[in-house]
């Protein structure tokens, strides 16, 4: 197990590795080896290049791990930030923040959204409460539905506000725009990434249910809001940076649990370096396929997503009703 | 010890547990008897404090369940409902091994694999161990969780329904594996029982709930008694002698 993580990691090193020499502007290792590249070949791999690839690692590896957190702990298979209303109940935060507070640093704006992230995420959690749950596949359905409300108010207040391209921006996992300075912040979403699996024998505890979590003396609420809250901060540094892309945090955690398990000790970090590889595949495919242009890597997600998200359904409905 | 007083519980407008008081003694083995909805389950629950009671407090060795710190009871006691869904999808040795978290909090030492391999094979479970609790037959997972519950080396053991699903064989094998726990290692089991033949055969104490009250409490000879049972269980009952333990028939 440990020799195939290692050899996964290092899959995911060379699609990294990739990723910095692809793009319009030649930078060729050759010439950085010799010492021959051009001024401006080095200033787009350090300012352009390595803040892309890295950001994509730490928000694919984040996301991927949210997928598996609220998966846990909402005992589901098809719930993530994306499916849940979290994502939307973000963008809504950074709206108000860019509507009545312009002017907080950005580690301010990311809390924010994070706050409005966890407040989406626990109305999801009183809805669900209220309805008779016949099947697995209508919590996500819920909250896809409550992530549309969010949305619509969303934009209306965008419009009226004339911010409808800013909002737009966050809407899609985009990671052209991203440039040295602006990226910085998933370094947090890492370090709670990181947490997350410090605490990961809780999480696997939790997703046994309340009854079985408590009497192994499991504070299962506590175990439930320390989740929510890591995955409201994740999907928050995702959103202002880059913008989500959806259906990762539902095709990595299930590949993984379908061939791995939930024992999250031991998955995690596959989970996160599947994320980090399929975001890193995903974007090479946007940047090459028609290039100069690029296809962000939200659009290549969202070809490759519901065809995923079709199969899992079918393969885990059958099975875990 | 465990101490129930004056414990009761409504759900909405019905009251499942009515005022309940009642002592179970260190070690030995008592199981709960009674008719569907006569409260059995809850008063379990509320032992273990899985479910808060509306009124009255259970204590274990001196303690109250609804203010100990969890993580303190769950060395002390151990709890299995009926009815598990669990949709994580863990391997049989994973589960068992979290029996162990009480003590170990996931990082489980050489001693805990111990547990967990004699939990394994009390439970016949060792060529199941590296399959997928979802890959499991009904029994076979109920199995499993009974081991996690057997891991977590409590003095305490409360089941609710365990020998659901299983077969007659592994049920007879629990039962006696119970019985031993409480006679040799001194351990308190309380169990919730179906089949009062089951009760009769290797109780200590058989305690029997109707409405939400308890009803009757004795040995199995006090309480096997057809009038006992009919009044408990509202149908006929015969009751006969075979090998020295009281068999009831309700078939006629």
């Amino acid at each position: 197990m440990k020799l195939w993580l290692a050899l996964a990691i290092l899959a995911t090193a060379v699609l990294a590795a990739v990723s910095l020499f692809v793009g319009v502007s030649d930078v060729s290792l050759s010439a950085l080896l010799a010492g021959t590249a051009s001024p401006q070949a080095q200033l787009v791999l350090v300012a352009s290049r390595v803040p892309r690839t890295v950001a994509l690692i730490l928000a694919g590896s984040g996301m991927a791990v949210c997928g598996t957190l609220m998966q846990m702990i909402m005992r589901n298979r098809f719930v993530d930030p994306s499916t849940a209303g979290t994502v939307e109940a973000a963008r809504f935060g950074m709206l108000m923040v860019l509507i009545f507070a312009p002017g907080l640093p950005l580690v301010a704006k990311m809390l924010v959204a994070a706050a409005f992230a966890l407040a989406g995420t626990f109305i999801l959690l009183l809805i669900l409460k209220q309805v008779p749950l016949r099947t697995p596949v209508l919590v996500p359905l819920i909250g896809i539905m409550l992530g549309a409300v969010i949305n619509a108010a969303l934009l209306f207040i965008a419009y009226r506000y004339d911010l409808t391209q800013s909002v737009l921006a966050w809407t899609m996992g985009d990671f052209s725009t991203v440039l040295r300075g602006r990226y910085e912040i998933l370094w947090v979403a890492f370090a709670l990434t990181i947490a997350a699996y410090v605490a990961a024998d809780q999480f696997t505890v939790a997703g046994l249910g309340e009854s079985f979590a408590t009497n192994l003396g499991l504070n299962y609420r506590r175990a439930m809001a320390l989740g929510l809250t890591l995955v409201a901060m994740v999907t928050a540094s995702v959103v202002v940076t880059v913008g989500v892309a959806l259906f990762l945090g539902l095709i990595v955690p299930n590949l993984v649990s379908l061939i791995a398990g939930d024992n999250l000790r031991r998955t995690l970090p596959w989970t996160a370096v599947g994320g980090a590889a399929l975001l890193l595949a995903c974007d090479l495919v946007g940047r090459l396929i028609i290039p100069p242009y690029e296809i962000p890597v939200g659009t290549v997600l969202g070809v490759i997503g519901p065809i995923a998200f079709l199969f899992l359904v079918l393969r885990r409905g059958a099975r875990v009703a | 010890m465990i101490e129930i007083r004056n414990v009761a519980k409504s759900y909405g407008k019905v009251r499942v547990v009515d005022d309940v008081t009642l002592t179970i003694a260190r070690g030995g083995l008592t199981s709960l008897v009674g008719p569907n909805g006569a409260g059995k389950s809850t008063l379990l629950s509320i032992a273990a404090r899985l479910i808060p009671a509306d009124t009255g407090t259970v204590s274990v060795d001196g303690l109250d369940v609804a203010r100990t710190p969890s993580d303190q009871l769950a060395r002390r006691l151990a709890i299995l409902r009926q009815d598990n869904h669990v949709t994580a999808r863990l391997n049989v040795r994973d589960l068992v091994a979290f029996g162990r978290y009480p003590h170990s909090k996931g990082r489980p030492t050489a001693e805990d694999r111990t547990h967990v391999e004699r939990a394994l094979a009390y439970m016949d479970l060792d060529g199941l161990a590296d399959r997928f609790l979802d890959e499991l037959s009904g029994g076979q997972r109920q199995r499993a969780f009974i081991a996690m519950t057997l891991c977590q080396e409590t003095d305490y053991l409360l089941l609710d329904e365990p020998l659901n699903n299983l077969d007659i064989r592994h049920g007879v094998e629990l039962m006696k594996l119970l019985r031993r726990a409480a006679t040799e290692l001194g351990k308190t089991v309380v169990l919730v029982l179906h089949d009062v033949n089951f009760a009769s055969s290797y109780s200590d104490r058989i305690i029997a709930m109707r409405s939400g009250r308890v009803v009757l409490a004795g040995t199995p000879d006090e309480v096997m008694t057809p009038d006992n049972l009919s009044d408990v269980f509202g149908c006929r009952f015969d009751v006969h002698t075979i090998a020295g333990k009281r068999i009831a028939t309700y078939f006629s």
